[in-house]
């Protein structure tokens, strides 16, 4: 690509030879959004990258989820001694189901918009080129 | 003064109040998309304190207390489920609606599965829930003003249907996003101001004494009842996956600026919520010490007003029970408002949009008479329906929710393969069956064993029915899978600042249906293109 600077500033010869090259690298670079609006196999293939990256994510986010509070019913039934534990004087059932649980919620969701936005970020520089 | 006398005050000026900044909003309400959704230039933090307040409803301010205070450690699932449903949405659903453009789930269901079928079931199932979620609210207005004042329970019903009709019909939702916002600060204030009291007065250690209810094992430790560990999951994945079905969640993810800022804004309901949940909590343990005898007297669902003049004489105990009251009101009003608006926006485009005349003035004149048509017939199923536990008739609008409108929203925006066909056999199943528990539970009907349980609580066998169901029918028919539904998908995930091709479906209502024709205009009308 530097080569097509050379249209200006260098002498008239070398732009004959280096152009078709440079002209090509540009199509290429540019053509991204062209291929999702045309709907081409490859337009396809990006939009599906960007699907995958957020599917993961969101998918990694519940997982968390259903791997933590999830979990605490059962671990309820099947270690019922957790009922009868105090943790300064609060049940443990009762922290983990309000300060705890509200807690890992939010640190779940700021985590999700943090990394959803550089997936987003990711796409758009590739579309672009950059 | 009498506490009554002070509630009623209490009640009226939040009326007036929510009519005050309601008409304050309708002065910068002007075109048909403001009436509609407030023209999306709403920012975050408005936003969210909208959404929440809309969301909290009676079920929230008064009925998970009264759970709590009746049943102990396992009705906290319902204050984690109602803020875990919003991270799932959050996740799964937030930005890609937002981008859909779509104002209502069944527009969504266009949208996405282009075909008029699939819009018509959809918006059938918007009323249902709709209407299923409006009972609780009105029931809960008549049991305020009953606990209060000892008036009859209709006085409450018909006093919230009359002010959520003035609030609604001149304005929509532009001045709607205004009132919400309002109510969650309301409603947070006065749960707050109480707990105050309460803190003072035990710092004084002149705090009487309460009841030892609170040291009662089937109380404070988990799963003490039958299938408790059945009702409990069932409960979770109700409630997890149900909130991003609810009609009056969806139609305010069109006030976000863009997918982006939808998200931010879900996280900042993230935190508005959970800051809230944790008040009904300490309503039920407080009530556990001194309001006891109102789980024997079955009235558990007052117990956020009746505990401020339990513990405090006098003026103070009037004031708090007024502010108290007036809380609950903000509660009724906000969410029945956003359920009514959109309930009475997809009768308005779907039922009633051919016989009202076309332009601007027929929409509005459908979405009026929409309003008073959806406000009428859920006055009329709450005079008919027993006396369910206000948090319970809401635990089972989540149930169908999420046996109906999750997996189409899921599905949808994740999977290209799914049809039109396989949507409407999951609704149906999904949403049948779980209409039906909900049914049977309403009036009451009680079966023995396993059968009594999933009836109960039905989204453990509904909501993975009704996936079942539409992946299996959608690969059926693969064949007919939506024939833009790549565009659709560029349209749903890519961002905004990226200048593509989103297709042409324009969610203005007098033109609902189109996919096509409008051209390059309508193209770029739809996303804010801010080329980078």
């Amino acid at each position: 690509m530097s080569e097509r600077r050379g249209d200006r500033d260098g002498p008239p010869r070398r732009v004959r030879v280096t152009s078709p090259r440079a002209g090509a690298t540009r199509t290429r670079a540019t053509s991204v959004a062209s291929e999702i609006d045309a709907q081409t196999r490859l337009g396809e293939v990006y939009i599906t990258s960007l699907m995958r990256s957020q599917l993961r994510l969101a998918v990694g986010v519940l997982l968390a989820l259903g791997l933590t509070l999830g979990l605490l019913p059962l671990l309820f039934h099947l270690v019922p001694a957790i009922g009868q534990t105090d943790v300064v004087g609060i049940p443990l059932p009762w922290l983990l189901l309000t300060v705890v649980a509200s807690t890992e919620i939010i640190a779940l969701g700021w985590l999700y918009v943090r990394q959803a936005e550089r997936n987003e970020e990711n796409f758009s520089d590739l579309l672009e080129g950059r | 003064m009498s506490t009554a006398a002070a509630s009623i005050i209490a009640v009226v000026l939040v009326s007036v109040a929510t009519l005050a900044v309601g008409a304050f909003g309708l002065r910068v309400s002007r075109t048909m998309s403001d009436f509609y959704v407030a023209s999306r230039g709403v920012g975050p933090i408005l936003n969210a304190s909208a959404i929440s307040g809309e969301y909290l409803s009676a079920a929230s301010f008064l009925g998970a207390a009264g759970l709590i205070l009746a049943r102990g450690v396992d009705m906290l699932w319902l204050p984690v489920g109602w803020t875990a449903g919003y991270l799932v949405l959050l996740v799964f659903v937030a930005a890609p609606l937002r981008r859909s453009g779509a104002y209502t789930l069944p527009d969504f269901a266009q949208l996405r599965l282009e075909s008029i079928h699939v819009r018509r079931v959809s918006s059938l199932l918007v009323v249902a829930i709709g209407l299923l979620y409006l009972i609780p609210q009105f029931q809960g207005a008549g049991l305020t003003l009953r606990t209060l004042t000892g008036a009859p329970l209709w006085v409450g019903q018909l006093a919230v249907a009359v002010v959520v009709c003035l609030n609604v019909l001149p304005g929509g939702m532009r001045s709607v996003t205004f009132i919400q916002a309002f109510h969650y600060w309301l409603k947070l204030v006065a749960l707050l101001t109480p707990l105050f009291f309460f803190a003072g007065m035990w710092a004084s250690s002149r705090m009487p004494s309460g009841s030892g209810a609170v040291d009662v094992a089937d109380w404070v430790e988990p799963l003490q009842g039958d299938h408790a560990l059945y009702l409990t999951y069932s409960l979770v994945l109700a409630t997890f996956f149900g909130t991003m079905g609810l009609p009056h969640v969806v139609v305010r993810f069109y006030t976000n600026r863009d997918g982006r800022a939808a998200r931010r804004t879900t996280l900042v309901v993230l935190v508005l919520l959970a800051a809230f949940y944790v008040l009904p909590v300490l309503y039920g343990v407080l009530g556990r010490m001194f309001a006891f005898d109102l789980v024997a007297e079955g009235r558990a669902d007052t117990v956020v007003l009746e505990l401020p003049s339990r513990v405090f004489e006098g003026a103070v105990g009037q004031g708090l029970t007024a502010l108290v009251a007036a809380g609950a009101f903000a509660a009724f009003l906000s969410t029945s408002t956003g359920l009514v608006v959109s309930v009475a926006g997809v009768l308005s485009q779907d039922v009633l949009r051919r016989g009202t005349g076309p332009g601007l003035r027929g929409g509005i004149r459908a979405f009026r008479l929409a309003t008073v048509l959806a406000v009428a017939l859920a006055v009329a199923l709450t005079f008919v329906s027993a006396g369910v536990p206000v948090a319970r008739a809401v635990e089972l609008a989540f149930a169908v929710a999420a046996s109906t409108f999750c997996p189409m929203l899921l599905l949808g925006i994740w999977w290209r393969g799914l049809t039109a066909r396989g949507v409407i056999a999951g609704l149906v199943v999904g949403g049948g069956l779980s209409m039906t528990a909900v049914v049977a539970t309403t009036f009451g009907a009680d079966w023995e064993g396993w059968f009594g349980v999933i009836i109960r609580q039905p989204a453990a066998v509904t909501v993975p029915m009704a996936f079942a169901t539409m992946v299996l029918v959608s690969v059926l028919t693969r064949a007919t899978v939506p024939k833009h539904v790549n565009l659709t998908m560029v349209r749903l995930h890519a961002p905004e600042n990226l200048d593509l091709d989103r297709g042409t479906f324009h969610p203005d209502p007098s033109r609902a249906g189109s996919r096509s024709g409008e051209g390059a205009t309508a193209r770029r009308d739809n996303v804010t293109v801010r080329r980078g």
